[in-house]
């Protein structure tokens, strides 16, 4: 604690409360542009907007899950500087005007959840947290809440739903969480580095902070890159790098002297890109990457692959992670999840039948209609159905020609 | 049954929310971290704390990979072996620790999902402890460093002892 406030800790959050203006709070939020850091990319201050005037008790509540393949920032953030966290959480409960707010951590987060605690523990004592916080009126508890192995439950209903001590399974939308969700009650669900980021833009200046980063994609953002690289790990980017910067600069290039083969721009659940110009000289920007590749920069993932990697083998693991993590509420999710990790599983491992890739996009057609269309849709409650036919979609697009190589399908034809 | 520091330990997760239909997940992990697994016996007691039935604390736990429903040994260890400790050598520790311990009851070795661990691949936890950077031969040297005690292991479900 000493030490976190050595460095500034909760000097925002006294600031806040004495100046006792949540319109301040909100405008310079809005004109900083920060979008969700969860991987919906949603602006924080237009969730704000969104809340209902219904007298009802608000809550907020910090997704903490970090599930998705491949990130790892919001574990850097928990670890490394809770007190960060524990701020943020002040500031944004009171913009919403809530007196209650959790913390939900996947529950592999041991470690995570003591120093959350601890750090909570630690602002108590010093008045920053509590009845009454440093004589301004204002009463806020902070609960840490801890998962138990659900990947579905990042998904911020069915993390609502979790939280409420049920089966973790995502609620029809609408009613959306801000108008009705814990409890029943107006929810706002934050990712932890969008609340951790809201303090620094109070510090900034929103307008200062709008400058960083390109067009719409504002500032900066935590990206996890692991994989062949020379040197994985948590950068903090500015939006508007070039993605062969990201993975020739700030991760030192491909190891061992090999050459890229494809990546993952933004974690899992989206489609790959390969190693080409027109996909390394690619803007590291949420909506022109969209444009331009149909693939999204999701949960700031990105991951590496050399040219040895089977992308049979990788799309096979993510579909069987799909299959494992589907809550098992939609059909088409539940059961087609489980063909497709079926079908890559016997095409990774030299059992391809000539017709399989073929399967794959009938399978895929059941559960998002337009297979290879980016942004996706789907004939499920939640994302997660589409997210193994990005995979597909992926393997179609770019690896046809390998993958029949690797099933026999010309041999036959 | 809890024991009576973890019933007023109870009693005081229950108090953190508004309703105590929440507060089956922590109680869970506390019943586990206990026991080490969580019996029929602790769900039905966590359904008196919840106010519900014990066959809806059932569903409930069911749902979540990390309660273990039948006794599974002092030290559980999850290796991840998603995609990016998948190409960087996950499936090897995997291997060598699953053949290891096969019939070793204080082991559990289970393969788990990405551990937001990536970074530093191929990486595994033993009680939600981190363990990263693995060869074969380091996670075997870990786990018989829990075995003789030169590591303090975390409570079956994460929690401080
Ligand atoms: C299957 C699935 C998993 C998700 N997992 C996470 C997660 O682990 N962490 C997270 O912050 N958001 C996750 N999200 C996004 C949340 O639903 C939600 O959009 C986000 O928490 C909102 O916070 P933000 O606006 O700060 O990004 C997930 C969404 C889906 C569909
Ligand atoms: S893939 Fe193994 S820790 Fe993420």
């Amino acid at each position: 604690m000493q030490r976190a406030q050595a460095d500034g800790a909760y000097e925002m959050w006294k600031e806040v409360l004495r100046r006792a203006d949540v319109q301040w709070i909100h405008d310079e939020v809005k004109a900083s542009g920060l979008r969700g850091r969860g991987g919906a990319n949603f602006p924080t201050a237009i969730k704000w907007e969104s809340l209902p005037d219904n007298g009802l008790p608000r809550h907020l509540v910090i997704n903490g899950d970090e599930g998705e393949p491949s990130t790892f920032k919001d574990r850097v953030l928990l670890e490394g500087d809770p007190h960060a966290l524990v701020e943020g959480v002040c500031i944004e409960a009171y913009r919403i005007g809530s007196h209650r707010a959790f913390i939900y951590l996947r529950g592999e987060f041991a470690l995570g959840a003591d120093r959350v605690q601890q750090a909570i523990n630690e602002a108590r004592a010093a008045g920053f947290v509590g009845t009454n916080i440093l004589g301004s009126g204002f009463d806020l508890e902070i609960v840490v809440h801890r998962g138990a192995g659900a990947y579905i439950c990042g998904e911020e209903s069915a993390l609502i739903e979790s939280l409420e001590g049920k089966r973790g399974m995502p609620r029809i939308k609408p009613p959306l969480p801000i108008h009705v969700g814990l409890y029943s009650q107006p929810t706002v669900v934050n990712n932890v580095e969008t609340v951790c980021t809201i303090t620094h833009i109070l510090k900034m200046g929103g307008a200062e902070y709008a400058k960083l980063g390109v067009n719409r994609s504002t500032g900066t953002r935590l990206a996890a890159i692991s994989g062949h690289v020379k040197q994985p790990g948590v950068y903090e980017l500015e939006f508007g790098m070039t993605l062969r910067d990201i993975i020739f600069g700030i991760a030192g290039g491909i190891r061992d002297d090999k050459q890229l083969k494809f990546f993952l721009p933004g974690g899992a659940s989206f489609q790959w890109l390969i190693n080409s110009d027109e996909h390394l000289d690619q803007v590291y920007d949420i909506d022109d990457i969209s444009a331009k590749l149909g693939t999204t920069l999701g949960s700031g993932a990105i991951m590496v692959y050399d040219q040895d990697t089977d992308p049979l083998l990788v799309a096979w693991r993510l579909a069987k992670f799909y299959a494992h993590e589907s809550c098992g509420k939609c059909t088409p999710c539940r059961e087609g999840s489980g063909w497709i990790e079926k079908v890559l599983y016997r095409m990774s491992h030299g059992l391809g039948r000539p017709n399989d890739m073929d399967a794959l996009l009938d399978i895929s057609a059941g559960i998002s209609p337009d297979v290879m269309k980016a942004p996706f849709t789907q004939t499920t409650i939640c994302p997660l159905g589409p997210s193994p036919v990005s995979a597909v979609a992926s393997l179609q697009k770019w690896f046809r020609a390998e993958v029949e190589a690797a099933c026999g399908t010309e041999a036959q034809a | 049954m809890f024991t009576d520091a973890n019933k007023k330990r109870a009693t005081e997760i229950v108090a953190l929310y508004p309703k105590a239909h929440s507060a089956i997940l922590p109680l869970a992990h506390l019943a586990q971290d206990q026991d080490g697994w969580l019996s029929p016996e602790a769900m039905d007691e966590i359904a008196d704390y919840c106010d519900t039935t014990a066959a809806d604390v059932q569903g409930v736990c069911s749902f979540y990979t990390m309660y273990k429903r039948r006794p599974c040994g002092n030290l559980v260890v999850s290796v991840c072996t998603n995609v990016t400790c998948l190409v960087v050598g996950g499936p090897e520790v995997l291997e060598r620790l699953e053949h290891k311990y096969a019939s070793d009851h204080d082991v559990f070795v289970e393969e788990v999902e990405c551990l937001a661990a990536c970074g530093n691949a191929p990486s595994m936890q033993v009680n939600y402890e981190y363990h990263e950077h693995l060869t074969p031969e380091s996670a075997e040297q870990i786990v018989e460093d829990y075995k003789a005690g030169r590591l303090v292991a975390r409570g079956v479900s994460g929690g401080l002892a």
